[in-house]
């Protein structure tokens, strides 16, 4: 045995390390282990950056509201400079279904208090200037959606959960979850046993594989897509841009110039590439560089600087898997993030806490039953 | 033509050239048609391409080889490495000074495709190595394609004027390095199974089996079923207050501008690293007319060839071991340097340091494998193999021969029946690759009478042109071995053919000729620089084998033999006491003094590690206190590394911190490398410029 405490995280990632912030802040002793040397090496680093409060689905609109506000206001509260930018996100449309589509989630949208709308083509042009206007209706612009440097942010997180009391332990991998008599009691490494009343699930990708070490299926199955990311060049746009039309093996496609200048982009295979291959393919470059130099033709002198692939955790209706397992006292569910944990992520550690230390507030509700392991899962969220 | 191009040179020819305008932010200038930008620049006294967005400072020329962004320049709208890019008439051509802005060209564009093609073997690399490779592949009508980012074949053959050591019967010792060049690249040219694709980087290899090639400005997919790295090495850079200002930039770079593009870019240097390739720096400087002010080495003596050092030494340059360099200084470019002694633990000795005026500090502490295509590859389960210096870093001539050896197992693997790979082959490349030995001697002999050879070469290495080509077979090879000393056999005598002279790769032998007079016999002595500094008649100082001055002696005859251009042998009477001891012609006789101590103390955390995003060694010393121990996270607090060239340059000099701060390296988690390994636009993905190019 090596050690008490009273939450154990398992995974130092987009959930993992904020849910640490808000845990150590709490007074709550915790533990986050990983198998990687360091903060945010598995699917962390291999977010884009993009934060958007504007999806479809309330609990996840309630979530990214709250992952803003930590987000914008880090650096001002511990000083750390994270690259907040609130460029805003925006979906151009060309398409007179997808036009609808968006018009018809305004309403809810608005409802959870988002400052979004739908603007003309002009508007969109404004915004990204030398986008291609040929059958551009318009598209949504929401102006609060933001992004921040992943690397920056896990490790700031990591850095003010380290100062406020909580233990990080890496390249240690957890063999299994401990339980006695139905409920959790800690976990063993390949280092040793540490005992513990809590375990949260964070491990993204790998969430299946831990929680079948107790016998139960929590259906996060990854697939794999890749990002790159160019030279830096003069900003000359700020908004995420995502245009949801599909192409040759390919759904939607989005983009954005960093604080720094450099263009970062990933697009949506289709048929999804199921699996944890991590390594980069041929497929990928041609693939979305038609897509991105026939949407905004000057790209197509920027420089492309690296290329990676990343896994995104996917769950069966494209929401996370949030809440405590009901056959394991003492298992806590953050996981299933579907691409999106880097902008969750915060969002979510303020519930986890409180889920843990008993305090949950009403408003936490909407998002606990929108991402309730035991939902029905439906169809896809609109936007997801 | 401006005064910085080389008009004339010793060794190489000058070639005739289009001469065309363009234009350097907004002034008219001239270039040669098909040069690279960069040099047309620095022969236009331009040094500094642009000013960093992070901390305005200037950016100088610093690989010369593609593998850095540090001469980025924005050509006709688009940012582009002018190192690597060939000069047109009208180029419309402007510094970077900041962030260069996407131009806004808007119209739609037409995509492609990008085409893909299967061949049985890849290599990357056209020099020494794939050169080799290559041969061996097309001897064998092995569908091959070899491919070299530039205009032409050869590698750092290209930048040799040197006579290249090794073995006369298979590694072309005796030869200017890029004559080999030429004769490889020309061999090649009659195997029809070997296409050849210069202007053609390799930018990324993929888990799929595929390579990304950029040839010229298109991009196409390679499927080899057999991939050979080929690609050689890049120099290591040191950490040191100043480490990047323009003017500090590797030996190898500074060969290329000099002796590939011919472009004299600078007046005054000093070398830092006293291996083969610091030491054949300053060899060429001088051929290049540029003054080497000294050659700074941290061990009690240099690591490359003594026959190298005493050839420079000979010529009047100074070589200071047990110095390292402090501080390079200067605002927007280098205009002096401080160097110190150091003591047996390495430390400056306070009260030693030395600053010298100079325009140049060429930086040459050794080479390091591009290995990353290799082991990307390895991971990624091609089928990969490596030659060279990408496998191992040593001579070209060694580079050869593992060429050939890969070469072949490659043709095995591909199921040919090559029959067995001759073993001397890897026998010869070991040897080849042996560091120098101890220092010896073997004496001449004692008699002053007939004629004969003295040969000053008094070290064990590779090398053996002067026994193959002495037509009475007197000159022996100690223990009959390549590395052996050579000795003459006076038995056998000497008839005075001066070919051990013009062949010898080290300037190390000379002739004594007792017959006209044998109190005053003629000495004939090998010299491979400015012919007017010879002329007969003249008086010129004569040095010994450690550049002691003998005397001045006059000039009596200068001596070509086709068999060996681009060294002439000068004739003078000298006296008989003397005359064995002769080695060589002082040619830089101007001795700089040292102007003072620089007043301020460098801080050594002042010191940038990674160039690109400009991340100082305190910075990353603070991360590396602060408990970080992976170079992944290191990258994402500092972004060292995250520049444009992916941490070549500072992933050995992070290393190294870590060392200095106790960290054995086993703790140390290495960054995880991704393509590119070259920054492509996006319009080249997306096929933009049409389908006109197979």
């Amino acid at each position: 045995m090596m050690g008490e405490y009273d939450v154990i995280i398992v995974g130092a990632g987009s959930v993992g390390a904020p849910t640490a912030v808000s845990l150590a802040e709490a007074g709550i002793k915790t533990l986050v282990i990983d198998k990687r040397p360091s903060p945010g090496q598995g699917e962390n680093k291999h977010a884009i950056g993009g934060i958007r409060a504007t999806h479809s689905d309330p609990a996840k609109i309630t979530t990214c509201k709250r992952s803003i506000e930590i987000f914008s206001s880090w650096e001002g509260r511990h000083g750390d400079d994270i690259e907040w930018t609130d460029g805003g996100y925006t979906f151009p449309v060309y398409r007179e279904a997808d036009e609808s589509a968006l018009r018809s989630i305004l309403p809810i949208q608005k409802e959870f208090g988002l400052n979004i709308d739908f603007v003309g083509p002009d508007r969109i042009a404004e915004i990204v200037p030398g986008i291609d206007r040929h059958d551009l209706r318009g598209g949504t612009f929401s102006p609060d959606d933001g992004s921040a440097s992943p690397l920056l942010a896990i490790s700031a997180f990591h850095e003010q959960a380290v100062r406020s009391g909580c233990k990080f332990n890496f390249k240690e991998r957890v063999e299994r979850i401990i339980t006695e008599k139905g409920e959790v009691a800690g976990v063993r490494t390949d280092k040793g046993e540490y005992r513990s009343p809590v375990v949260i699930d964070a491990a993204g990708p790998y969430s299946r594989e831990l929680c079948s070490t107790i016998g139960i299926d929590i259906p996060v199955r990854p697939d794999s897509h890749e990002g790159a990311i160019t030279e830096p060049v003069e900003r000359f746009f700020s908004p995420m841009v995502v245009d949801l039309r599909p192409g040759p093996g390919s759904k939607n496609f989005y983009f954005y110039q960093n604080q720094r200048g450099q263009i970062v982009f990933c697009i949506t295979p289709d048929p999804p590439i199921y699996g944890t291959d991590g390594r980069e393919t041929s497929v990928f470059l041609p693939q979305v560089a038609k897509r991105l130099v026939g949407l905004l033709p000057r790209l197509k002198n920027i420089r492309v600087r690296r290329v990676w692939r990343g896994l995104y955790p996917m769950s069966p209706d494209g929401s996370p898997l949030v809440g405590w397992n009901e056959e394991v006292k003492g298992l806590l569910h953050a996981t299933g993030m579907c691409g999106q944990g880097f902008m969750i992520g915060p969002g979510l550690s303020g519930v986890l806490a409180r889920m843990v230390s008993e305090r949950q507030q009403p408003e936490d509700s909407v998002i606990l039953d929108g991402f309730s392991p035991y939902r029905k899962f439906g169809g896809d969220e609109a936007l997801r | 033509m401006s005064t910085r191009r080389i008009e004339h040179h010793p060794i190489l020819e000058v070639p005739v050239r289009k001469e065309v305008t363009f234009n350097w932010n907004g002034a008219a200038v001239n270039g040669y048609e098909g040069e690279m930008l960069s040099s047309a620049l620095i022969s236009n006294g331009v040094d500094i391409f642009g000013h960093h967005p992070k901390d305005n400072s200037p950016q100088g020329i610093f690989c010369a080889n593609g593998q850095c962004a540090q001469c980025l320049v924005i050509c006709n709208g688009k940012p582009i490495k002018s190192c690597m890019t060939p000069l047109i008439e009208g180029m419309e051509v402007r510094s970077v000074e900041g962030l260069p802005e996407a131009p806004g060209e808007d119209a739609h564009v037409e995509t492609h495709d990008i085409p893909v093609s299967d061949v049985d073997v890849l290599v990357i690399g056209g020099g020494p190595a794939g050169l080799s490779a290559s041969l061996e592949l097309g001897k064998r009508g092995v569908s091959t394609l070899l491919i070299d980012d530039k205009d032409r074949l050869g590698g750092k053959l290209v930048l040799q004027t040197h006579k290249f050591f090794g073995s006369v019967k298979d590694s072309f010792a005796g030869t200017r390095g890029y004559h080999i060049g030429e004769i490889l690249a020309h061999e090649l040219s009659g195997h029809d199974s070997v296409k050849v694709w210069t202007g053609t980087t390799a930018v990324g290899v993929f888990s799929d089996g595929l390579v990304g090639l950029m040839k010229g400005d298109r991009y196409h997919l390679i499927r080899p079923k057999k991939l050979l790295v080929a690609a050689g090495a890049r120099e290591r850079m040191l950490s040191f207050p100043g480490n990047t200002l323009p003017g500090v930039y590797g030996a190898g770079a500074f060969q290329t501008i000099v002796n590939r593009d011919l472009v004299r870019c600078s007046e005054r240097i000093l070398i830092i690293g006293g291996g083969n390739v610091g030491l054949i720096a300053g060899y060429h400087a001088i051929q290049a007319g540029i003054e080497v002010v000294g050659l700074v080495e941290a061990l009690p003596q240099v690591g490359g060839y003594k026959v190298h050092a005493d050839k420079l030494s000979r010529l009047g340059v100074p070589i200071w071991t047990g110095h390292t360099i402090v501080a390079a200084h200067g605002d927007e470019r280098v205009e002096s340097v401080t160097i110190a002694k150091l003591d047996d633990s390495w430390k400056v000795i306070k009260g030693t340091e030395r600053r010298f005026e100079v325009d140049t500090v060429l930086i040459a502490v050794g080479l390091a494998e591009v290995d990353e295509f290799f082991h990307k590859a390895r991971e990624f389960n091609i089928d990969v193999f490596s030659a060279g210096d990408s496998q191992e870093i040593a001579e070209a001539s060694a580079a050869m021969f593992s060429g050939r050896i890969e070469g072949l197992k490659i043709a095995r693997s591909l199921g040919l029946d090559i029959g067995e790979i001759p073993p001397e082959w890897n026998e010869k490349m070991e040897i080849l690759r042996s560091k120098p030995g101890p220092i010896k001697k073997i004496e001449a002999p004692d008699d002053e009478q007939g004629v004969m050879p003295v040969i000053h070469c008094d070290q064990e290495i590779p090398c053996n042109p002067c026994s193959s080509v002495c037509p009475k077979g007197s000159i022996n090879m100690e223990g009959g071995t390549i590395t052996g000393l050579p000795w003459f056999d006076s038995e056998k005598g000497c008839i005075g053919c001066l070919s051990c002279v013009g062949i010898c790769p080290g300037l190390a032998i000379t002739l004594v000729d007792y017959r006209d007079d044998p109190d005053r016999p003629t000495v004939t002595l090998p010299y491979e620089v400015w012919r007017d500094e010879v002329e007969v008649g003249k008086e010129v100082p004569v040095l010994d084998e450690d550049g002691g001055v003998l005397g001045r002696y006059r000039v009596d005859r200068v001596v070509s033999d086709p068999r060996f251009p681009g060294t002439l042998m000068v004739q003078l009477k000298m006296e008989k006491g003397v005359a064995k001891k002769a080695a060589g012609v002082w040619l830089q006789e101007t001795v700089r003094d040292p102007s003072g101590l620089y007043e301020k103390e460098p801080l050594p955390d002042e010191a940038i590690i990674c160039r690109c995003e400009r991340i100082t060694a305190g910075e990353i010393r603070e991360a590396i206190r602060g408990g970080i121990r992976d170079m992944n996270h290191l990258k994402a607090v500092t972004r060292a590394g995250m520049g444009s060239c992916g941490s070549k340059t500072c992933r050995p000099m992070i290393q190294r911190i870590f060392r200095e701060e106790g960290i054995d390296l086993g703790e140390v988690t290495d960054r995880t490398d991704r393509p590119l390994f070259v920054e492509v636009p996006l319009g080249a993905f997306a096929g933009v410029g049409g389908d006109d190019d197979g």
